[in-house]
């Protein structure tokens, strides 16, 4: 069991070696030198792309401005061209920012796709589960963007609830509830629409799996038994459906960046996601590959929280 | 004596054994229950068919119907208005004389955009999945076949000095790229060279130089992992904002970004094919690896490809126009459905239906790319069908 | 035969699968068979002929869609299960007959302890408490002979062997003391060492707890160790019945005669073993007339046409082949 954890660990660390590098190397992707990145763009004058060349230390060979990158990463001392903020400083408080549109939206997908998802494979065939998929099409298929406006028409021509912002300007003066209901109203737009489509995409996956595991002969063997049905289907069904899923929960950490831009975006949601879309507007380099180096190590410490988590739910890899 | 009943005989079969159906009939039975797939198909062949027309009435140098011709004195017309005849000019009148669906803020027909916008969303939608699955079936199709061949250390070194000259190729230091280059070939005609004739090499040479040091599949693998590692949509945003803006490099970077899934599975697909006796038995016939992947493995694992291909197309069209809405998309002398709707942002009380439009369009096809794939998976996997 | 003998019986059931387009696949078309308490019976049949399916419809475990009940009884003590509903099934279900599965590799849920799964059904049917339910599932185990039953409860299924598996699914068959125990090929899949002990332990038990076994198998081998009488299955039907002693010693039909011919013994030995001509016949394009005419040798051209019926050829022994019965009589009668 140790040795298996070991392993995942050093497989991990050599691929965010690895991993390391590609970000390393995206500002290298441009076509010739990085310098010279969108020379039409007025920002870039002379003295930026000298600030730039010193930065990242472009005469310096390869390797070495590799490690020196990393090094400035970690000390602190990258900072944004923007503000001349800590990267790490800057990210972090919008990290704060995003957090609770994460945990609401991840509540929302992970509590309301499984009995959707259950439903539809015990009821397989029947008008729930065809509305049911029908629906989850739809809302994979709809742009998110273009959903968010409907929503956003509708409630703010229908309730007159502002939706925009974390919260409504000029408030400090009121009386807490309404605080508090403002801050609910301006949480709950955008969590939804950031789990439409994780709900969708969710509850088809728990569907799928659900039919596999109900095809298996253990359930027969569980209805032979003589067993109500909700014991069948929760008991032994649900709990072997449920073994992939639990490697699928270390994936919703990444969710925390690359999800968001677009919804964030729209509703000037001060987070992570439009951070990351007002530093590529701004080429805000330091910023743009910290980003993809941190959203990168949030993947591989998901997956290692993964692999961890099934070897606790599979009693097969009892190593 | 007990007498049974002859068991219902209202069945006259003279043939007593099952018809035999082709697997594309086999298939086509199987799709045709499926109603929201034919009905996806239905739609893809539609807009097939507009974006075709699209293409062919607004490009060229004087085209039928002009998508940039900018009417000042029309802009924000609804949906089915008649232009006003005294203001334009003759060959600036719309289509079916009417604004089918309205004009935008600069007056220009939105139809006649969309038309155009189709076919762009088509070929970014074909074009990207096409580069995703031919560098997914060529990786998966590798790692699967050769998958536990090592890569030798002088295979490294080699990769390595050819790596070393194209950077100084880039660097423009030409003597010495070109000087890599040939000790690189140098190397390897000496390695033949050596292989052929036999000679005792020094064993500490050859075992270090021969000494595996990661198999192909393990690489291969690797290499999805870390792709798979950066969250898709940033990425794309900062490769698109890194390159110059044009459509080609939204394709690239789409397709380049997205062949991790069809790596997989015919990654899988050939692991498990290659086990089975009628590769064992081509081999043994002694056709070659090429033959064998192309001729007789490709065709077996092509199904899910196909799956993932379809639905990939969707995802595509959807990437297109979230990135449109950010800025970062196809530049503006294309007009893509993704564009008209980020230009219709402005004007969402105004004028709804410039939203309204392209955002539903965008809807209905990506919808109808998702059902005909999820119909495609179904009638190419009866097993998993029958516990549907 | 007297009705009160009878624990369990089978009265032309049928079972048709739809599936795509197809004619209906007719799996069970018309099978009679019946169970006497305290007997071992044993239904044989190439793979295919209806066995499995049959089996699972006495219990309502029959997939539906796509499988559908067409018509029939099935009387369990009287009542025809086709009639219950969901909740009363789930009372005979494990209670009254339990069943015992070919796969004991699929057909133990991998999650869940041996211990939890055998305790299951005890607290289900017989509601006991926790700790006599735990202390019963050690004897069960012990029952079946499975060493340090009480170590074993905490065991997952895979850390088992394949013979001890398919121990622990007889122990969870046996747990509620079931009238009748249906066994579907519970050796098929184990190796020939192993499938001898489990049978004997299906012998053991049976003389210990006087149960009835309905033995599914396609193993003559097997049928010949431990029936008490024979169902000869072919295409969903019967094709004959009878003692075990008729049914070796004198085959009646066709088929029968064929599958017997097949086995090897030491009398054959040197020569070259029978095999059937043909193969069984889809469920969905059966044959009209006998569905066995195709690969019989005695094939007659009423055989194409009508669908034989059942012969007497001693008490409890009958055949559905006129043809051969006609044959003989006519012979016995000259």
């Amino acid at each position: 069991m140790l040795s298996f954890v070991g392993r995942s660990f050093i497989e991990k660390v050599i691929t965010l070696f690895f991993v390391s590098i590609v970000s390393f190397l995206i500002i290298h992707m441009a076509p010739g030198e990085p310098s010279q990145v969108d020379p039409m763009n007025p920002k870039f004058t002379p003295e930026m792309v000298e600030r730039f060349r010193h930065e990242f230390h472009l005469n310096k060979p390869l390797h070495l401005q590799y490690v020196l990158f990393y090094r400035d990463l970690f000390s602190g001392k990258t900072v944004s061209w923007k503000d001349n903020q800590s990267v790490l400083k800057k990210i972090w408080e919008r990290f704060l920012n995003s957090l609770p549109l994460f945990i609401v939206g991840s509540i929302l997908t992970w509590t309301l796709s499984f009995p959707i998802g259950i439903r539809s494979a015990i009821y397989r065939g029947g008008m729930y589960d065809r509305s049911a998929t029908f629906l989850s099409y739809f809302l994979i298929s709809i742009p998110g963007f273009f959903f968010a406006y409907l929503l956003i028409i509708l409630i703010v021509t229908k309730l007159h609830v502002p939706v925009i912002g974390m919260e409504t300007f000029g408030l400090g003066a009121a009386p807490w509830l309404h605080f508090l209901m403002d801050r609910v109203w301006h949480l709950l737009l955008p969590s939804v629409l950031a789990a439409t489509a994780g709900i969708a995409v969710l509850s088809r996956y728990v569907r799928a799996q659900m039919l596999e595991v109900e095809g298996q002969d253990y359930i027969r063997t569980a209805k032979a038994k003589g067993l109500p049905q909700e014991q069948v289907h929760y008991k032994h069904a649900l709990r072997n459906a449920l073994l992939p899923f639990v490697t699928m929960f270390g994936l919703i950490l990444p969710g925390l960046i690359g999800g968001s831009v677009i919804i964030e975006s729209i509703f000037s949601w001060p987070g992570m996601g439009r951070m990351a879309y007002e530093a590529i507007l701004a080429r805000d380099y330091p910023v743009i590959l910290t980003v993809n180096f941190i959203s990168a190590v949030l993947v591989l410490a998901g997956t290692f929280i993964s692999d961890i988590l099934y070897l606790v739910v599979d009693p097969r890899i009892r190593l | 004596m007990r007498v049974t009943k002859p068991p219902d005989a209202s069945y006259t079969v003279e043939e007593p054994l099952a018809p035999k159906r082709t697997r594309i009939r086999e298939f086509w039975v199987l799709f045709k229950q499926n109603r929201l797939a034919i009905f996806g198909l239905g739609i893809f062949i539609l807009f097939f068919f507009t974006a075709l027309a699209g293409l062919f009435l607004t490009s060229g140098k004087d085209p039928i119907l002009d998508a940039a011709l900018i009417r000042l004195e029309e802009k924000l017309r609804p949906p089915l208005s008649r232009p006003n005849l005294d203001a334009l000019q003759p060959e600036a009148l719309p289509a079916f004389g009417v604004y089918v669906l309205g004009t935008d803020d600069l007056g220009r027909d939105v139809f006649v955009r969309m038309l155009q916008g189709a076919w762009v969303s088509l070929t970014v939608g074909f074009v990207a999945v096409g580069i995703s699955v031919m560098v997914g079936i060529f990786m998966g199709g590798i790692a699967g076949y050769f998958g536990q061949n090592y890569i030798r250390f002088n295979h490294i070194l080699l990769a390595l000095l050819l790596l070393t000259s194209v950077f100084l190729l880039a660097a423009g230091m030409r003597y010495a790229g070109l000087g890599v280059v040939l000790f690189a070939v140098l190397c390897v005609l000496l390695g033949l060279f050596v292989r052929k004739k036999g000679v005792k090499t020094p064993s500490v040479l050859t075992g270090i130089l021969g000494k595996g040091v990661i198999s192909v599949d393990s690489l291969t693998m690797r290499m999805v992992d870390i792709m798979l590692c950066f969250p898709s949509f940033f990425l794309i945003l900062t490769v698109v904002a890194l390159l110059p803006a044009s459509i080609y490099n939204i394709m690239i970077v789409i397709g380049l970004t997205s062949w991790m899934g069809t790596t997989r599975f015919v990654r899988a697909e050939f692991l498990s094919l290659r086990e089975q006796d009628f590769v064992t038995a081509a081999k043994a016939l002694g056709v070659s690896d090429f033959r064998i992947i192309f001729r007789h493995m490709m065709p077996n694992a092509i199904a899910p490809v196909l799956v993932s291909a379809t639905i990939g197309i969707a995802t595509a069209i959807l990437l297109e126009s979230g990135l449109s809405f950010l800025g970062f998309g196809v530049p503006p002398p294309h007009a893509t459905w993704g564009n008209i709707l980020s230009d219709g942002k402005g004007f969402i009380f105004d004028a709804p239906w410039l939203t309204l439009v392209p955002g539903i369009a965008i809807l209905i096809v990506v919808l109808c790319f998702n059902l005909f794939g999820e119909g495609l998976r179904d009638a190419l996997n009866p097993k998993l069908k029958e516990r549907h | 035969m007297d009705m009160k003998e009878k624990i369990l019986s089978v009265l032309d059931l049928k079972v048709y699968f739809t599936g795509n387009e197809l004619p209906p696949s007719r799996a069970v078309d018309g099978l009679d068979y019946h169970l006497g308490r305290g007997e071992t019976v044993c239904v044989v049949g190439e793979s295919g002929c209806g066995k499995t399916v049959s089996a699972l419809a006495v219990l309502g475990l029959v997939p539906m869609p796509p499988g559908r009940i067409v018509g029939g009884k099935i009387l369990f003590e009287g009542r025809d299960l086709l009639e219950l509903d969901e909740p009363e099934l789930q009372k005979i279900r494990g209670k009254r007959i339990a069943m015992v599965f070919q796969e004991p590799l699929t057909s133990l849920n991998p999650v869940f302890t041996i211990g939890e799964q055998i305790e299951e059904a005890i607290k289900v049917h017989m509601r006991l408490d926790p700790d006599e339910a735990r202390l019963r599932c050690i004897q069960l185990l012990d029952d079946v002979g499975i060493p340090r039953a009480k170590d074993r409860l905490k065991d997952y299924p895979h850390q088992l062997s394949g013979g001890q598996r398919q121990r622990v699914m007889i122990a969870m068959a046996l747990s509620c003391d079931p009238d009748v125990i249906i066994a579907d090929e519970p050796t098929t899949a184990l190796d020939v060492t192993i499938q001898a002990q489990i049978l004997d332990l299906f012998k053991s038990l049976q003389e210990s707890r006087s149960m009835s076994v309905l033995y599914i198998t396609h193993d003559l081998g097997v049928v010949a160790d431990i029936a008490d009488r024979v169902y000869v299955m072919y295409a969903g039907v019967i094709a004959e019945q009878g003692k075990r002693a008729d049914i070796f010693d004198n085959p009646s039909h066709p088929y029968t005669q064929g599958l017997l011919a097949s086995l090897p013994s030491r009398s054959k030995r040197g020569k070259r073993l029978h095999s059937i001509p043909g193969t069984v016949p889809n469920p969905a394009y059966k044959p009209v007339g006998c569905p066995f005419h195709p690969r019989c040798r005695l094939v007659i051209d009423t055989c194409k046409t009508q669908f034989p019926e059942m012969c007497e050829w001693g008490s409890d022994h009958l055949s559905r082949c006129p043809v051969l019965y006609d044959m003989e009589n006519k012979q016995g009668g000259s």
